[in-house]
């Protein structure tokens, strides 16, 4: 079957596809956003395709020292953290977002891996870092590197969301890319020490209620973080993905609470002061408090509610090809596992149930696909996913319904990409 | 005999490792080294809505405003009205059920102890912790003074009377309610076919168009 001919190649099969369409013009328009799409559908050197021979199979390519640190490919240069420059006042104190689209399985890569701080990454030599804990305590204790990696680790995958991922699309569609509506979020391994341990070294006295957990950042990140959760599941880490944390993930140690928002996952962790009640820092009231539309506001809304996005197709990642196409995204759960996802090809009128491949762990990303034929119709598709607690993500209507359209965080609506006959890809709302 | 003895000690490292991973208050490790009152009062600068935390000091707002323009104003304006995409520290009176809400220190916030706590850690920008003890309450009077909260500037703020301070928004929050308030999202039935008639399209990002295009990409180096 395979040796029926020679093989059209991708860029042909392209144009004939658009030649047949007549959208030649509208593709060159859309040429930018094309750009950014996988190095896979780039044009082909014939040179390269059999029956030649390219020169990469006759001469020899990059010996062993020349990159010590291994990179990604040159052609995957456009696989990168991106940013939106008119959202916050200063690049120190701002956020890029993950490149999913470019992504498959469950983790992220730490290059990729989005970054939010308040002050800047510092780079802390681990020599120098220490982690100090005191307050309701026997013993206030400071702890070095060094005794941190003399205590018994585990190793735990967990998504991390920032409570603002899609928060700019409360009013309505505004960002063109699932990168830049659901990049707030990344899935890595863990190795790092259970805070419990660490708490069990200095001893809690009986009314130790909430921890004050800070950054050693110049944002000085502090936020008050409830018993229950820091006995239950937190962890202290210092390898990600199974090397040290990157800089700007936190090194050399960052908290890890599994399923709750990012802010609360203290990087360039310094100091944990134990108390009875919790401390009310910024960034648990001025910040990632949820405005009601009666203009009360909602505080300690930690969990990060179930939710999933579609990153292929997706305006960064537009459908090439008619025939046989995949259809894959992701989804998570702050509560608990991903039991099922649906997707829906015609806007909600009718659903399947989404093929999941890969690990399915709690609060931790799961991978789904849909297999589909397309035959250059448009598309108007969703995901829903549903979690171990019963929880069905909801639609963003739904969402306004309960919340107005100023609570800025916790956006987990469902998000609709509509897919033109050209296989353009776009961020809309649908009824 | 050595096979026998080995086994023993490995059983009793497994013994202590699960211990140590699963127990919630096994026996201490051991590690970790005395945090004396110094060093603990060098690091320690977090302040509570109930006090807690507050260092000795005072400061009014006439001497907090002028602190305020010379190490502040640059971005947050002579009247904490803001700059550029820099917060807004003033104003937004009455508005958090409006259109566009500005959530201000006067506007919103809950306690203020939170702006001592985080201007002490974080500010100014580019120089944090850097301000001294009357530094802090001097910004902070001046900040409350600006938001109508302090009426009068030369009021002295303290450690004292410091708790005395009630913001206009402090009852506005209430505790998570999602499981109560949002219980529906748990019961909802996902209905698998012919679940609408008509679909139409209500909204698109392109009429806005504020993505960012790719010329602005950083590169891989």
């Amino acid at each position: 079957m395979s040796k029926k001919g020679a093989p059209e190649t991708r860029s042909s099969s392209r144009r004939q596809f658009l030649k047949s369409a007549g959208l030649t013009g509208a593709v060159m328009a859309a040429g930018a956003r094309s750009a950014w799409s996988q190095a896979a559908n780039a044009e082909s050197n014939p040179e390269n395709l059999p029956p030649h021979v390219a020169d990469w199979s006759k001469y020899p390519g990059q010996g062993v020292a020349d990159r010590p640190y291994g990179k990604p490919s040159k052609f995957e240069a456009h696989v990168v953290r991106r940013d939106v420059e008119w959202l916050t006042a200063t690049r120190q104190s701002s956020v890029n977002f993950t490149p999913w689209h470019e992504l498959d399985g469950i983790i992220t890569p730490n290059g990729l891996c989005f970054e939010r701080h308040h002050g800047g990454a510092p780079d802390i030599s681990p020599a120098d870092h220490r982690l100090m804990i005191h307050g309701l305590v026997d013993k206030p204790l400071i702890f070095s590197m060094s005794d941190i990696l003399r205590m018994p680790r585990v190793n735990r995958v967990f998504f991390l969301e920032c409570a603002a991922n899609s928060g700019m699309e409360w009013r309505g569609p505004q960002l063109n890319g699932c990168q830049f509506t659901h990049g707030m979020i990344h899935n890595v391994m863990y190795t790092g020490v259970p805070l419990k341990v660490v708490l069990n070294e200095v001893g809690l006295k009986p009314n130790a209620k909430w921890l004050l957990v800070e950054g050693g950042d110049a944002a000085g990140m502090n936020r008050s973080l409830p018993m229950e959760k820091a006995l239950d599941d937190c962890l202290l880490a210092f390898k990600m993905n199974g090397e040290a944390l990157r800089p700007e993930q936190g090194y050399p140690l960052r908290l890890v609470v599994p399923g709750w928002e990012g802010n609360i996952w203290v990087k360039w962790l310094r100091r944990i002061e134990v108390g009875d009640k919790p401390w009310l820092a910024r960034e648990e009231t001025s910040k990632y408090t949820d405005l009601m539309a009666d203009g009360r506001a909602r505080r300690f809304t930690f969990v990060m509610d179930a939710k999933s996005v579609i990153t292929n197709p997706s305006p960064q990642a537009p459908l090439r090809f008619r025939g046989q196409n995949v259809l894959t995204g992701i989804a998570w759960s702050g509560r608990g596992a991903i039991t099922r996802v649906d997707v829906t090809l015609d806007g909600g009128r009718n659903w399947r149930e989404a093929r999941i491949d890969g690990p399915v762990l709690e609060r931790s990303v799961t991978r789904f696909y849909v297999d589909f034929d397309w035959q250059g119709e448009e598309l108007l598709i969703q995901s829903r996913c549903h979690d171990s607690t019963g929880y069905l993500q909801p639609t963003k209507n739904e969402l306004r319904a309960i919340r107005g359209v100023n609570s800025i965080y916790h956006n987990n609506g469902i998000q609709t990409w509509l897919v033109r006959a050209n296989g353009e890809t776009e961020n809309v709302e649908i009824s | 005999m050595r096979i026998l003895v080995l086994k023993v000690a490995l059983g009793a490292l497994l013994l202590t490792v699960h211990t140590a991973t699963t127990a919630q208050a096994g026996k201490p490790l051991g590690l970790g080294t005395t945090a004396t009152p110094e060093q603990i009062e060098g690091w320690d600068i977090d302040v509570r809505p109930d006090g807690k935390g507050l260092p000795l000091g005072k400061g009014t707002a006439s001497e907090g405003e002028a602190i305020f323009l010379e190490q502040c104003a640059a971005c947050h304006g002579d009247f904490a009205e803001g700059r550029d995409r820099w917060p807004v520290l003033t104003g937004g009176h009455g508005s958090l059920k409006a259109d566009r809400p500005e959530k201000t220190i006067g506007s919103y916030w809950e306690s203020a102890s939170t702006i001592f706590d985080y201007v002490r850690r974080a500010m100014p920008f580019g120089n944090a912790q850097s301000l001294s003890h009357d530094d802090l309450y001097a910004l902070t009077a001046f900040l409350l003074n600006m938001n109508d909260v302090i009426k009068d500037p030369e009021f002295e703020l303290n450690q004292d009377n410091f708790t005395t301070i009630k913001m206009p928004n402090a009852d506005g929050f209430y505790d998570d309610d999602r499981e109560t308030t949002e219980r529906k999202f748990w019961s909802a039935q996902a209905c698998m076919t012919n679940c609408k008639s008509a679909v139409a399209v209500t909204a698109e990002a392109a009429i806005l168009d504020v993505t960012p295009d790719s010329k602005s990409a950083p590169s891989v180096d």
